[in-house]
């Protein structure tokens, strides 16, 4: 495994991957129904008792 | 028997630092093995003092364990005094040279004294104590692993001693946030992993189902922290007791590395654990909840995705290739977007709740930190262009930049979380003074404002000195004419420096005042109890 052959799978799958995990992850955030499921996590802090 | 293990291996390793005291190689590695000798068996006296030999007190499982985080709050005030000193002692020195003590208190010597201070042991402390807070609170569990949070608190203190020792005795790698040698990284990687497992563990017991955000970005900080660390400290000790160690690169391998390290340190040390705290403390000191979650999971991603990129923009113009170097400024432009996302996500979280600007010195802290965060985070992208960057390099601009990051976004968003967490770890039912809070913001404040607009005048002029070439293409001035003209702006910074630790010095203070049980009595903050409204004459009686 040499220094070029890293290159070419960097800048080919390698960023495609990432590329597409990014979007996926974006995407996932903005789903729909995300919203309450996301105004119920935001709560997560404020709702300890226990300080 | 308590503390049996911990004694007997701390009675092994104090042996063995003074087996490496008498035969190390060289004098440095010796002198620095005598100091962790006496630290060493400084710990294992006070194990002793300590040790019984009744039953142990079974714990409550149910219960946070604060008791790191109070020892973590403290040691956040302490280092951050003592980077700060040393911060303001070697403005005096650039200013004053004949400030340098030789050997050990030298400028070269100090510098990284500071840098390492201010970074490692005060915002270390800072995000130790408060992610062990954080993720305590939101995951509503005890930390993992009985006394592994001891362990790292106490393991990482024993990094910061060796690491600032080493500096003043001459020991450095010369990489740039990474100067311990190899035996102390070695140590920081045991400490880190352990960290690691102490904060995962208590993320996978929790009992609440979602994995709050702040946990996420204490998280990839630490993950990545751990990545950097290995990886940019590669390196073959020339002897296994002695200080020097020669590292695994070379050439531009090796500077494209350190600066993969360094703008990550920055990226994800003073960024993503910072925003951790941000994404706890603003909403409950605000007591409202995050302004939108869903983009501060954006938010989240898009830096992770970006900030890992951006590292090339430290070697502009040298022998890294050109498509290297323009990645890394394409990159730091795309990260405004996120910076930006997160900034504006942190500041509306005050939405409808504005006026506690003026009656709660605190979020007025916190307030100001985002508003920093934000600033600093647009200047550095703009800084990263190649063209600003050829006037802004290797200048004062630079360092100018990274204090308006470190001492308004790190510092105060520091300062805010330990305010808010301290009456609650002592259970004290507020701080000892709310307006030497306010005093703190404005030395503070100002501080940052005077050091910062007197690097960018310094800085600007420096490049444009260095550049400037006469009708027959020579240049105008040699290097000691700019040293020379930045010597009232040295003076200057000092000043603006010596701010910055005095209010730090006042919180110091207050929260010594806040632990001891004091509470001082003074006026309540103007506004926040509602004034008598005279009845206006001839108004009319509703009632």
């Amino acid at each position: 495994m040499d220094y070029n052959l890293m290159r070419e799978f960097a800048d080919s799958w390698g960023l495609v991957a990432m590329a597409l995990f990014f979007v996926g992850a974006i995407a996932f955030a903005l789903r729909p129904g995300s919203r309450k499921m996301a105004d119920e996590a935001a709560q997560i802090p404020l709702e300890d008792g226990r300080s | 028997m308590k503390f049996g293990t911990e004694i007997v291996l701390l009675s092994l390793f104090a042996f063995a630092a003074f087996v490496a005291a008498g035969f190390g190689v060289d004098e440095p590695f010796r002198q620095h093995m005598l100091v962790l000798l006496i630290a060493l068996l400084g710990f294992t006296a006070v194990l002793l003092r300590n040790t019984s030999f009744a039953p142990a007190v079974a714990v409550d499982p149910s219960a946070y364990m604060d008791g790191p985080i109070r020892y973590g709050a403290i040691a956040t005030m302490f280092w951050g005094i003592v980077g700060m000193t040393v911060g303001v002692v070697i403005a005096l020195q650039l200013a004053y040279p004949d400030l340098n003590i030789q050997p050990w208190f030298n400028f070269g010597r100090l510098r990284p004294l500071h840098t390492s201070g201010v970074i490692f042991a005060f915002g270390g402390n800072a995000l130790l104590c408060t992610s062990l807070y954080v993720v305590q609170r939101t995951c509503r569990a005890r930390l993992f692993g009985g006394n592994l949070g001891w362990f790292v608190f106490w393991g990482y203190q024993l990094f910061i001693v060796m690491a600032a020792t080493g500096y003043l005795l001459g020991i450095t790698e010369s990489r740039e946030y990474a100067e311990p040698e190899w035996y102390v990284d070695i140590w920081l990687t045991i400490v880190w992993v352990a960290y690691l497992i102490l904060f995962l563990g208590t993320i996978l017991k929790r009992k609440e189902p979602h994995i709050y955000v702040a946990n996420w970005f204490y998280l990839s900080f630490i993950v990545t922290i751990a990545m950097l660390h290995v990886i940019n400290n590669l390196s073959m000790p020339a002897s296994f007791l002695g200080s020097k160690s020669y590292s695994a690169f070379s050439g531009v391998q090796d500077a494209l590395t350190q600066w993969w390290y360094g703008h990550n340190a920055v990226g994800f040390f003073l960024t993503a654990g910072f925003l951790g705290m941000m994404y706890y403390f603003v909403p409950k000191q605000a007591n409202r909840p995050v302004y939108s979650y869903r983009l501060s999971i954006i938010h989240f991603w898009a830096l992770i995705f970006l900030y890992i990129w951006a590292g090339p923009h430290h070697l502009h113009y040298t022998a890294l290739p050109d498509w290297a170097q323009t990645l890394g400024m394409a990159f730091s432009i795309m990260l405004w977007m996120p910076s930006w996302g997160g900034m504006i996500n942190g500041l509306m979280t005050l939405s409808g709740a504005w006026d506690k600007l003026r009656t709660d010195p605190i979020i007025r802290m916190m307030v100001m930190a985002i508003a920093f965060y934000g600033m600093s985070t647009f200047e550095g992208p703009m800084m990263s262009i190649k063209t600003v960057n050829s006037l802004s390099h290797y200048t004062d601009w630079t360092i100018g930049h990274v204090h308006s990051g470190a001492l308004g976004w790190v510092g105060m968003i520091s300062f805010g979380a330990i305010y808010y967490m301290v009456p609650k770890l002592w259970n004290r039912e507020r701080l000892y003074s709310l307006r030497l809070v306010t005093w703190h913001f404005w030395l503070a404040t100002l501080g940052i404002v005077v050091y910062a607009a007197v690097m960018w005048v310094s800085g600007i002029m420096q490049g444009l000195m260095w550049r400037e070439y006469d009708e027959q293409g020579f240049l105008v001035y040699s290097f000691a004419e700019t040293v020379a003209a930045m010597h009232p702006y040295y003076v200057m910074r000092a000043i603006g420096g010596a701010m910055y630790l005095s209010g730090a010095l006042i919180m110091a203070w207050n929260i010594t005042m806040t632990i001891l049980g004091y509470q001082r009595e003074e006026d309540p903050m103007p506004g926040s109890v509602p004034a008598f409204q005279p009845k206006r004459s001839g108004a009319r009686n509703w009632a």
